[in-house]
């Protein structure tokens, strides 16, 4: 289906739409029927509104035309999108579902709603190849994602996260939209597909490496990759857990799906090379610079870590970089298992902030507060084990498949070996991660708990919530089939 | 039927989880039953399959879209290390019957180690082998960070570190291995026959090589293991030194030998006097040879002497594949099942008989003790293992470290001397460790009472002495398994013109 009319627009963008009027629903529902209530309930009220209309945006993201798209690009839906998407709503509704154990605010209509904003930012992102929609839906999910992270109004972590992120973000979208100024500067247009064509006219263009420059600078503070990772630690250690498990997993998952995207349709012609003996000029090597420092500094600064969500920040920054080299190898298959790994990342990384939140009135922080939790809380402390053993890539877990089906497919592309020195790093440094994913481990499991604490009572839906996210990951890492046929058949 | 030794450890791993709190007799039992049931399995195995050929117990696709099968095979080698697995698994249990603390996750991990380490052994697509291989090492660091004793966090992330870095290695040849061969398959059997390039295989081999060979203990990559030995409670020791670092020189033959036999030919070049992969890691096992028989001479703890024989026992098991004739590869994997039956015993005599009553390994304390008339049990077990260990005939270690020498007199007929020298200083540090343990010289009064041997160490004992004495007096049982499978079609392009 494609057309230009806003019929065709209100057709394309439903699920987006619903999401974004059960965010407006929610606020209403907040501020007229629950205000009277108590926080618990107001908190329950919300978090199943929200996520009934996650769900409902779920089915109507099926009833979809299987093609579509709108005004030459500026909004395109394939089986991809709608595939990307849908993850992007499953992780919405488990971490609403976590949002359940909250209690540090009182606006809590405002906090679901910005979380449905910021998923609706998300999935419009993933599915444009339009360059002034790109950098207004990056501003959208921004903007929500620093309110989020400043909410917690009592915390002064909270506020300065919030603070760096929206002066780090801000800057860095200076720069994104710079880059993308050159970029319709040199080709006259803003929809990628032209771009790509303009490109491939002028390959060596020094304008063209300029914002080629920018555009990985931009996005690079969206993915939290070296060097442009400052806010990350910041973040997720300030923010309150469930914003931060928002910011650290579906965020991700978006900017990820738009980066390759980006590059992958509009900057073929200026890929230039990585391989080791085969190197040429272009955004590939750049790539690849960024996804060695980010794997090296961030598994390397995890070590000396002491705050567990700080761990959690520098290995994102760590898987940042895997990620980064399925964008070096620039392959179809390589699209495929980039969209696999940071789909199970991101359960992952839901899972873990999801313990932490279940551990929320413990004020867990440091790695040491971890001591004994197999005692207090077994089941937390084996979903821990499940969700850290996965993003340090253990088999028969998501995490080791993803890792193994990057290689394969870097190594699969051209000439064999070309890459093998970008895997071989990455081999070694995912032996660093190891080491502090199992200091949280010992922790938890080998450690006796300090006298006089008491076992710990999880709420049924984090229980819950926990518990499907493990069991994805465990389901994905035993038969990655089933999202990577859908994945490649999507891609078809 | 195999294929339940690995089911049924897993099965018995979350069935111990099920078990009471309150009776901790119940979580052994199961452990106890779980691994009978595994070693009974793996022997009617042996008795059925006397051909050593490679027979498919499942094959079914896994993940289509990359054509990996989940391929459980048993060959002769195979076959061997299965039963080795299943005596160790039994005789760990029996000496663990004194775990007091956190008795079911004591037990679920050691069977989850179990079922993994079986399912190494039984794997045919590579991919599976490696998940297995690494299902293995997380159950090892709870083992011993748990409840281990010397420095127990500190060994138990160092081996866990090594363990990772080495399957790192192996991970980075199996994902070239994929993509090179082309074939999109990870099966061993296909990959086996498959003509890789020689230039390939001679970066590919050495990196899986080492790969495996650093849970194999070789030198210098073997310093986790005496720490990890040391610090391990006993029957994770039993398991690590008896099993585990089987799993690295499986790996060794199985993947990188069997997969990339050209890395061994000649460089056509020569550094430091080698000229090829083959004789660098001969180098290797006979520096590991002689090396750690020096060290365990000069060891004050106990558990470190037991710890550092085994990085030398291993040596012969590296030199023996590195011979690449017929008589040293099967002295190897004779080797390996002999070394994992006498390790076993000697951790068991050192952790379980002894420390666990007297609370000291060190031989000055030990030698003040007068042992050998409070415990006499133990002192017959450890002059017996000790006599194995030290390869005399009769015992299973004789056979197996003859045909090493034997094989590697023909391949390089230096090194076999030096290894020779190497048993001479395992005689001494034997030696040396028995007297001071159960003939020192008493110097305090002998009133001391220490507990008697229970029941079950008199159990796993006899298990593990009947096993070595038996396959030393009739090493056909074995070798029967060996030759046909060494001599099969998986390994033809392992067999050079001197192959004998």
């Amino acid at each position: 289906m494609t057309g230009s009319g806003y019929f065709a627009l209100l057709r394309l963008t439903e699920p987006e739409i619903i999401v974004a009027l059960t965010g407006l629903l929610v606020l209403v529902l907040d501020l007229s029927f629950l205000r009277r209530t108590s926080l618990a309930i107001r908190f329950r009220g919300t978090v199943v509104a929200s996520s009934i209309g996650c769900a409902v945006a779920l089915g109507a993201l099926e009833r979809l035309p299987a093609q579509g798209s709108w005004l030459a690009g500026m909004l395109v839906v394939n089986p991809l999108t709608q595939l990307v998407q849908a993850a992007l709503l499953v992780l919405a509704i488990l971490i609403l579902l976590l949002v359940d154990s909250a209690r540090f605010t009182t606006h809590v209509g405002e906090y679901c709603a910005l979380m449905l904003f910021a998923t609706t930012a998300m999935m419009l992102l993933v599915s444009t190849q339009n360059l002034l929609v790109i950098f207004i839906t990056i501003e959208f999910l921004s903007l929500s994602l620093y309110i989020l992270t400043a909410f917690d109004k009592q915390s002064r972590q909270s506020a300065e996260a919030g603070l760096k992120y929206f002066l780090f973000g801000g800057m860095s979208a200076g720069i994104l939209l710079f880059g993308m100024s050159l970029l319709y500067g040199i080709s006259g247009s803003l929809s990628l597909g032209e771009i790509a064509v303009a490109v491939n006219r002028s390959p060596g263009d020094p304008l063209l490496t300029l914002a080629v420059v920018m555009v990985v600078t931009g996005f690079g503070f969206k993915i939290a990759a070296a060097p442009f990772h400052m806010w990350a630690p910041e973040v997720y250690q300030g923010a309150p857990t469930w914003s931060a498990s928002l910011v650290a997993s579906s965020s991700k998952v978006a900017s990820f799906f738009a980066l390759f995207v980006f590059f992958y349709v509009g900057l073929m012609g200026a890929v230039g090379s990585a391989a080791r003996g085969n190197y040429s000029i272009g955004w590939a090597p750049l790539i690849a610079i960024v996804a060695v420092v980010s794997m090296l500094w961030g598994n390397l600064a995890a070590i000396a870590q002491t705050s567990f969500r700080r761990v959690l920040a520098y290995s994102a920054i760590g898987h940042a970089g895997y990620m980064l080299i399925a964008l070096v190898a620039h392959s179809r298959q390589s699209f495929v298992s980039l969209v696999y790994y940071v789909i199970t990342y991101a359960l992952a990384t839901v899972g873990a902030f999801g313990v932490l939140a279940a551990l929320e009135d413990e004020k867990v922080d440091s790695i040491a507060d971890f001591r004994g939790l197999s005692k207090r809380a077994p089941d937390l402390s084996f979903c821990l084990l499940i969700f850290l053993l996965s993003l340090a890539g253990i088999p028969p877990l998501a995490g080791f498949f993803g890792k193994f089906y990057v290689f394969v497919s870097a190594l699969e592309v051209a000439d064999h070996s070309g890459l093998l020195w970008l895997v071989l790093l990455a081999l070694a440094m995912s032996v660093v991660s190891f080491y502090y994913y199992l200091k949280v481990l010992k922790q938890a499991y080998v450690l006796e708990p300090a006298a006089g604490a008491a076992a710990i009572h999880v709420r049924a839906t984090t229980r819950i919530a926990l518990w499907v996210t493990a069991a994805l990951v465990v389901l994905l890492g035993c038969f990655p089939d089933l999202l990577l046929d859908r994945i490649a058949t999507a891609l078809h | 039927m195999l294929a339940w030794t690995i089911y049924l450890s897993l099965i018995g791993a979350v069935a111990v989880t099920l078990t009471p709190e309150k009776s901790p007799v119940v979580a052994r039992l199961t452990a106890l039953l779980t691994t009978i049931a595994g070693l009974g399995i793996a022997i009617a195995a042996v008795a059925h399959e006397p051909s050593g050929q490679m027979t498919t117990i499942v094959r079914v696709p896994w993940m289509p879209r990359l054509g990996i099968e989940y391929h459980l095979a048993a060959d002769g080698i195979s076959l061997v290390l299965v039963l080795l697995t299943g005596i160790a698994a039994v005789a760990g249990v029996l000496f663990s019957w004194n775990v007091e603390r956190r008795v079911k996750d004591f037990f679920a991990l050691y069977l989850l180690l179990i079922g993994a380490v079986y399912g190494v052994f039984l794997s045919f697509d590579l991919f599976l082998l490696f998940v297995f291989y690494e299902l293995a090492i997380i159950p090892k660091y709870f083992l011993i960070a748990i409840w281990g004793s010397t420095r127990r966090e500190y060994a138990a992330m160092k081996l866990v570190l090594y363990s990772f870095a080495g399957s790192a290695l192996v991970l980075a040849g199996m994902v070239a291995a994929y993509v090179v061969s082309g074939e999109r398959t990870l099966s061993l059997e296909t990959l086996a026959h498959f003509p890789f390039p020689a230039h390939f295989q001679m970066w590919a081999f050495p990196l899986v090589f080492v790969g495996f060979a650093v849970l194999a203990g070789m030198w210098p990559f073997h310093t986790w293991a005496p720490t990890g030995h040391a610090a391990a409670p006993t029957a994770a020791s039993m398991l690590l030194a008896g099993v585990v670092m089987k799993l690295g020189a499986y790996g060794c033959l199985r993947v990188a030998m069997m997969l990339f036999p050209r890395g061994l030919d000649p460089w056509g070049f020569h550094v430091l006097g080698f000229g090829s992969w083959q004789e660098v890691f001969a180098a290797l096992a006979v520096i590991g040879i002689v090396y750690g028989a020096s060290i365990a001479l000069v060891q004050k703890d106990l558990k470190f002497v037991v710890g550092y024989s085994s990085v030398s026992h291993m040596g012969f098991v590296l030199l023996g594949l590195m011979t690449l004739n017929q008589i040293g590869l099967s002295g190897a994997v004779y080797q390996m099942f002999s070394h994992g039956i006498i390790a076993g015993l000697l951790f068991a005599v050192v952790g379980r008989m002894v420390y666990d009553r007297t609370h000291t390994r060190d031989l000055g304390e030990l030698s003040r003790i007068p042992l050998g008339r409070l415990i006499p049990f133990a002192a017959v077990t450890f002059v017996l293992a000790f006599m194995a260990s030290i390869g005399l005939p009769g015992f299973s270690g004789f056979i197996a470290e003859l045909e090493v020498l034997i094989g590697s007199w023909r391949a390089f007929p230096w090194m076999a001397w030096i290894a020779g020298l190497g048993i001479l200083i395992g005689i001494a540090f034997s030696w040396r460790a028995l007297q001071a343990t159960f003939f020192g010289e008493p110097t305090t009064t002998p009133e001391q009472v220490l507990p008697p041997i229970t029941l079950p160490e008199r159990l796993g004992a006899c298990l593990l002495l009947a096993s070595t004495i038996v396959l030393g007096l009739y090493p056909r049982v074995l070798m029967n398994l060996i030759l046909p499978s060494l001599n099969g079609p998986l390994f033809e392009q392992l067999r050079r013109g001197d192959w004998r």
